[in-house]
């Protein structure tokens, strides 16, 4: 079972600045900045559109992505907890 | 008086800083109402005659703020003008900046107290340059444009020596936390001017004191430094953020080390001349 579906906070409430392998990101409800490097803007991308499952989620980020150890699930699970504690990320 | 876009009213339980103001700041405008009030208040009844000492009060203050003795006073007063900007200015987004212009075209030189912004400002604006400010830049956060804030220069110790002939000075204060310190206005012709902004153009970090060295800033370096001169950027909320991103954004940064103030305004003028 792969747990709790997840998704990005909506747009509206988001204002995205790419800037080099850092992503600056304005959440508009805390007023907060956060600074967020991969795999976190991919992450969002990827939980924008619907919410998913971690994996689900790993499989979408799997095809463009390498997560860095051997089933990325540990990776995705830390910076999943740290999306959700800033209010970028919720469970469906 | 008022400076650039805020108005300030001063207030003092002496004579002798309000006539010390009022000549460092003749070419000031007084305006009809004052955004933000300094008083310079004596620090106990009987310590307004016996070792006068000055605690600056107004509309913003730090608890903590020791009290300077009378002699000091105009130094209060700058100190609390700028704390009421700092803490109370939402209008722009401020960065801890010295500004100076061309035509409509601005460079902001951004560094923390001792970076020589000050010395480079002062040192550009008698070689033709329009001095807007060495304390905050006042980013429009519609626009994006840099308004002049040209308050006068606090020179201090080394840099007393630096101040150009003709330009008005107030008393040299000694003995400051600063250490010796005097303020100097910035040319009349700035203080015209100070309504017109100036589009940001180039971003330069300084640091006085170092070998010259010229390097470029990632991205999320010149955000993260922008950031960090902001004192308001917290407060500004999503428009702070907008007007940070797109200064960055459209704005070319460097970090400049420079050894001595001649080096850095050649160093700041060829900058200039290669945009």
């Amino acid at each position: 079972m792969a747990g709790p579906r997840y998704r990005a906070a909506a747009a509206a409430l988001l204002i995205v600045e790419p800037l080099d392998m850092f992503t600056a990101v304005f959440h508009r409800p805390s007023g907060v900045t956060h600074l967020l490097n991969e795999p976190a803007p991919q992450i969002l991308e990827a939980l924008a559109d619907e919410p998913l499952d971690r994996d689900a989620l790993l499989a979408r980020l799997a095809q463009n992505f390498d997560l860095g150890d051997a089933d990325g699930t540990a990776v995705l699970q830390a910076r999943l907890a740290e999306l959700e504690a800033a209010g970028l990320v919720d469970r469906v | 008086m008022r400076v650039g876009p805020v108005g300030f009213r001063i207030g003092s339980d002496w004579h002798a800083p309000i006539a010390a103001l009022d000549a460092l700041y003749r070419d000031y405008p007084r305006p009809e109402f004052a955004d933000y009030s300094v008083r310079l208040e004596a620090v106990s009844p009987w310590r307004r005659r016996v070792r006068p000492s000055v605690r600056v009060a107004g509309d913003y203050w730090l608890p903590d703020a020791s009290p300077l003795p009378l002699a000091q006073g105009v130094l209060a007063a700058e100190m609390g003008m700028n704390l009421q900007v700092a803490l109370g200015h939402r209008r722009h987004l401020l960065l801890h900046a010295a500004v100076v212009a061309r035509g409509d075209r601005a460079i902001l030189m951004s560094g923390v107290s001792g970076a020589g912004k000050s010395t480079l400002a002062l040192m550009l604006s008698q070689r033709g340059w329009r001095f807007l400010g060495d304390e905050f830049a006042m980013i429009d956060p519609d626009t994006g444009l840099a308004h002049p804030f040209p308050r006068p220069v606090s020179l201090k110790n080394e840099s007393l020596s630096l101040i150009p002939k003709g330009y008005r000075t107030g008393p040299l204060l000694t003995g400051t936390p600063k250490g010796d310190v005097r303020n100097v206005a910035p040319p009349a012709a700035a203080i015209a001017a100070m309504d017109e902004p100036a589009r940001p153009a180039l971003l330069i970090f300084p640091r006085f004191g170092f070998p010259s060295a010229l390097s470029g800033l990632a991205p999320t370096e010149t955000f993260m430094r922008l950031t960090q001169a902001s004192t308001n950027y917290v407060a500004m909320g999503e428009a702070g953020f907008r007007a940070l991103t797109r200064l960055r954004a459209q704005v070319p940064a460097v970090a400049l080390d420079y050894p001595d103030g001649e080096a850095g305004v050649a160093a700041v003028e060829a900058l200039w001349e290669a945009l």
